[in-house]
């Protein structure tokens, strides 16, 4: 069974320790900034949401991508960026429209959340479980999905 | 049932493998003509860069990709299309029945017409044999003039950089990018590169190029203002066009482009068309127009050949976006970037660190938008603007502030 992350805005209290420990684990340092989960913080109404890349069953991102660089890992079924095939070019993060693939001026390559090969460093630092990793039927990010096959040319065909 | 496709580029290979998807039996031949495996034109600036070899832009990357999927790869230039009898007529004199045709041949650069261009060491930035013959020239300390400083001659403008040449950049357009920026953005570009060291010069015009008699060089390039520039190597790129030629006397009908329905078929029933050659409908004018950008050229492949194999899609339009990495400073545009009849507008700019985002509003919904120096979740622009989702109250936070469309985002549509 495919596992994927679920988020609960809710739970989230804003402590960031999920930007801290995916930047220590994919990049090796505690630098937000760096981060391939993101918590917006929503100060007037109380509200934090950590987002990050969904996975998409048919990836924009993939698709768009000129040389075969995101590519989906047969076990985790996450798109994941082959460093050695990117070649910079960026039309990933203007294709995918939840914004969740980013440019890294430090490795002239882009970035997106790879699931860590299966055990998501995000979800175990998650105190309030407002991120866990579960069985990819019960995310909500069934939710995002249907975004998807609401609007878009790529996803309605799947229908 | 036999599928022909015209073109191996990111188009034809991605109908030739959808194609593969929907129907295991079919027979699918895709025809193409340069002598290359199917590569990515979008990659090359990174090949003259020096950043990858030549394999690092071809498009699939096992050499027995099409072999494994059954897609016969024919190296072949088409010369005719008859509707009627369901014949291409090819280069080599062979013909190749079909049932149905996607037409993804793309487009080719044009000339200006200033003298001169017809003459060694003058090229486009294309084909991979382009790149070749660019690199023989560009040599470190070469002096290299560029015409054009739209969006791939912008691209070419960095990997010419990289390659440490003496680098000049005409343009007529008063600005750089004049396409995908605004005034602001444009002029912002142009300082940038200016300051990295390339001379750019905007509302330029060449008038010809002519042999640089004193031998110094290989070229004086003239200017219609007056300017004369030493060059030993010139690059064209000032535009494009779609490869229709072939399809005079089809009986297709052929504007700028092939124009396509919303199921992505042209006038000629069971002939489609896709990518850089096709005339579909804009998605946010509803009017029919070419976007030859790499995100429409794999969308409408893949759905031209869904409809191809019988599952009917209608594509909703192509929605006109773009990223361009000028010298390190980035930069994207999308959709009506210029602003819509009766809209409004909001930006942020901090000219002394290059940022700037510009967001154009129809109403309530975002419609188009332009960004410089963001690299952050810059994709959510296309989901706001695709959602066609009414902003509400965001509307108002985002012309306080222009750079929180993720939060915006996320506040509308999660």
């Amino acid at each position: 069974m495919m596992r994927s992350l679920s988020i609960t805005p809710a739970k989230c209290t804003g402590c960031l320790q999920c930007e801290m420990a995916c930047s220590f684990e994919k990049e090796g340092v505690f630098n937000p900034a760096r981060s391939r989960i993101k918590v917006f913080l929503f100060e007037h109404e109380g509200r934090n949401v950590p987002y990050t890349c969904t996975q998409c069953a048919d990836a924009w991102c993939k698709n768009a991508c000129p040389t075969e660089a995101i590519q989906i890992n047969a076990v985790t079924g996450a798109k994941e960026v082959i460093n050695s095939l990117c070649v910079g070019c960026k039309v990933c993060t203007i294709a995918c429209p939840f914004g969740t693939v980013n440019y890294s001026h430090a490795t002239g390559k882009v970035i997106k959340c790879d699931l860590c090969g299966g055990d998501p460093a995000c979800a175990k630092a998650c105190p309030t479980e407002a991120i866990t990793f579960i069985d990819a039927d019960w995310t909500g990010y069934q939710k995002m999905r249907g975004w998807a096959e609401r609007t878009d040319t790529q996803s309605s065909a799947q229908a | 049932m036999r599928y022909a496709i015209i073109g191996a580029g990111p188009t034809g290979v991605v109908a030739a493998e959808t194609l593969r998807r929907e129907d295991a039996q079919a027979e699918i031949v895709v025809v193409g003509g340069e002598p290359e495996p199917a590569y990515s034109r979008m990659a090359i600036p990174y090949l003259l860069a020096g950043q990858i070899e030549e394999a690092g832009t071809y498009l699939r990357h096992s050499p027995d990709h099409f072999d494994a999927l059954g897609i016969k790869c024919v190296r072949d230039w088409v010369k005719g299309v008859d509707s009627n009898t369901r014949r291409l007529s090819l280069h080599s004199g062979e013909t190749l029945a079909f049932d149905r045709l996607l037409v993804a041949s793309g487009s080719h650069p044009v000339k200006p017409p200033v003298s001169g261009l017809d003459q060694p060491a003058i090229h486009h930035c294309w084909t991979l044999q382009d790149a070749r013959d660019i690199a023989h020239y560009a040599a470190a300390g070469s002096r290299v003039v560029l015409m054009g400083a739209g969006f791939i001659g912008s691209i070419i403008m960095e990997a010419l950089a990289r390659r440490q040449v003496k680098l000049t950049v005409i343009e007529m357009g008063d600005r750089m990018v004049p396409r995908m920026m605004d005034q602001t953005a444009g002029n912002l570009i142009k300082r940038w590169c200016i300051a990295q060291g390339v001379d750019v010069r905007t509302s330029t015009e060449i008038r010809r190029v002519v042999p640089d008699p004193s031998g110094a060089s290989r070229y004086l390039v003239q200017t219609a203002q007056g300017g004369e520039i030493a060059a030993d190597l010139i690059v064209v790129a000032t535009g494009v066009r779609p490869n229709v030629e072939f399809l005079a006397g089809s009986g297709i009908e052929i504007r700028q482009g092939v124009v396509v329905d919303e199921y992505l078929q042209s006038s000629a029933v069971g002939i489609y068309a896709a990518g850089d050659v096709c005339e579909g409908f804009d998605w946010n004018t509803g009017k029919h127009s070419v976007h030859a950008i790499q995100p429409v050229a794999v969308e409408t492949g893949r759905l031209a050949a869904l409809n191809m194999s019988g599952c009917k899609v209608r594509y909703q339009g192509s929605l006109g976006m773009n990223v361009l990495d000028s010298l390190g400073l980035i930069s994207t545009s999308y959709g009506l970037w210029q602003g819509a009849d009766g809209g409004e507008a909001a930006q942020l700019l901090d000219e002394a660190n290059y940022r700037y985002i510009k967001l154009q509003f129809d109403g309530r919904r975002l419609v188009g938008a332009i960004t410089l120096g963001f690299t952050e979740h810059v994709g959510v622009l296309r989901g706001l603007i695709q959602s066609r989702i009414d902003l509400g109250d965001w509307k108002a936070r985002l012309t306080r502030d222009p750079s929180r469309v993720m939060e915006a985002y996320l506040a509308t549509i999660q």
